[in-house]
């Protein structure tokens, strides 16, 4: 049991028509369950996130099923596939398109950091252009490992400090990456 | 091509000089005679597909440095040809353009000028393909590390923002290869010279 989010069952007999619950635990609840993938596919690992959404693993049992290729109209970037230097900027240009709360998920070694991509021409983690929540090992990773993942996302989701954030301009600051950078 | 076509290519053309080739019949053919000898293989003897274009460094010490590779391929027979071309200039090679005999050869020109920096003359677009355009470097040229260089993101902005940077990419005793014995399962790729790292570079590396 979580502490600051735990949610109590509704009992009509001792609370009439009124529910009391945490407003943290309410708004977390919402998007936890409805979380729009904006799904990032750049290479091989897309190929298993289609597999996710189809009916065998079907995504949709976690309410994500909505993946939307607008990121306007999403709220968790699923970076599936090698990410160049030159797809980069698309990358951290899409993040900057979605709307806040976002969440990003790094599927696959070369999301994660590059990979078996050692070469002049590939970012060395996607994390270096936007703040990363999940990473999720393999080459590819198997859908269930990116069900895992997701399902991890939602569990972070659940711990988030919601009606503060509201209040924060930016939930999401760019990462201070001038370590990594040099 | 066989040897048939092979003689009349020749009597067509005697500068053209046999090339050793592994596979199909190849020929070294002097720069600019280069849309020539396409022409009059597409033309006269079937070879209607460019199926790939490409070039070879052989090194900075060496002179020709760089060729220009042409494979074509004629539906009629079946059959391929490979055409080499070497540059005459090894500090700024260039190479007349195929594009108004192979529509295709935009492309693949493109990439060979992005690859090697070889330039084509009479290529309607030469910029970069591949890599971004304020690139500085042409990745496969010989000198060019497979780490690659320090230098900015193609977008100022972006790079403003997460403050990200091109950066060498770390080898650890790469580039990985699977040992060549042992039952397939039991093989992992791996760098032939563990004894460096990031943290502690290879003692005599050149740069
Ligand atoms: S981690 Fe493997 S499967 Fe995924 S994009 Fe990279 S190479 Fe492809």
């Amino acid at each position: 049991m979580r502490g600051n989010t735990t949610e109590y069952a509704y009992n009509s007999k001792v609370e009439g028509e009124v529910v009391v619950s945490r407003a943290d635990a309410v708004i977390n609840w919402i998007r936890k369950h409805s979380v729009w993938p904006m799904p990032m596919g750049l290479a091989c690992c897309a190929i298993e996130m289609m597999a996710v959404a189809a009916s065998r693993f079907d995504i949709s049992r976690f309410g994500m099923e909505v993946m939307r290729f607008s990121p306007r109209q999403a709220d968790c970037m699923i970076v599936a596939g090698t990410v160049t230097y030159k797809m980069a900027e698309v990358v951290r240009r899409i993040y900057d398109q979605m709307a806040e709360p976002k969440w990003v998920v790094a599927m696959g070694a070369c999301a994660s950091t590059g990979g078996m991509y050692r070469s002049y021409a590939v970012l060395q983690g996607v994390d270096r252009v936007v703040p990363v929540d999940v990473y999720i090992s393999g080459c590819p990773p198997r859908p269930e490992a990116l069900l895992d993942g997701m399902m991890r996302l939602q569990d972070k989701i659940s711990t988030e400090k919601s009606v503060t954030n509201l209040l924060k301009k930016d939930m999401h600051p760019a990462p201070a990456l001038a370590e990594a950078a040099k | 091509m066989d040897d048939a076509t092979a003689k009349q290519f020749l009597e067509r053309f005697p500068e053209a000089k046999p090339r050793e080739s592994l596979d199909y019949k190849a020929y070294d053919v002097p720069a600019d005679k280069l849309v020539e000898v396409c022409r009059v293989l597409r033309d006269d003897f079937g070879f209607t597909m460019l199926t790939d274009s490409t070039a070879i460094d052989w090194g900075e010490e060496t002179s020709p440095r760089f060729t220009g590779i042409y494979h074509l391929f004629s539906w009629l027979g079946a059959r391929y040809v490979r055409i080499a071309a070497n540059c005459p200039d090894d500090a700024a090679p260039a190479l007349p353009s195929l594009v108004e005999l192979f529509p295709i050869a935009n492309w693949q020109e493109r990439e060979t000028f992005d690859m090697f920096g070889i330039r084509f003359t009479g290529h309607p677009d030469l910029r970069r393909i591949l890599m971004w355009d304020d690139y500085p470097y042409h990745p496969l040229r010989k000198e060019f590390p497979l780490a690659g260089h320090d230098g900015d993101l193609p977008a100022a902005d972006v790079a403003e923002a997460t403050k990200a940077k091109v950066i060498p990419a770390p080898m650890m005793g790469g580039p990985f290869h699977a040992p060549q014995k042992d039952h397939m399962s039991k093989r992992e790729p791996r760098g032939a010279d563990q004894s460096w790292n990031e943290a502690k570079p290879k003692p005599c590396s050149k740069d």
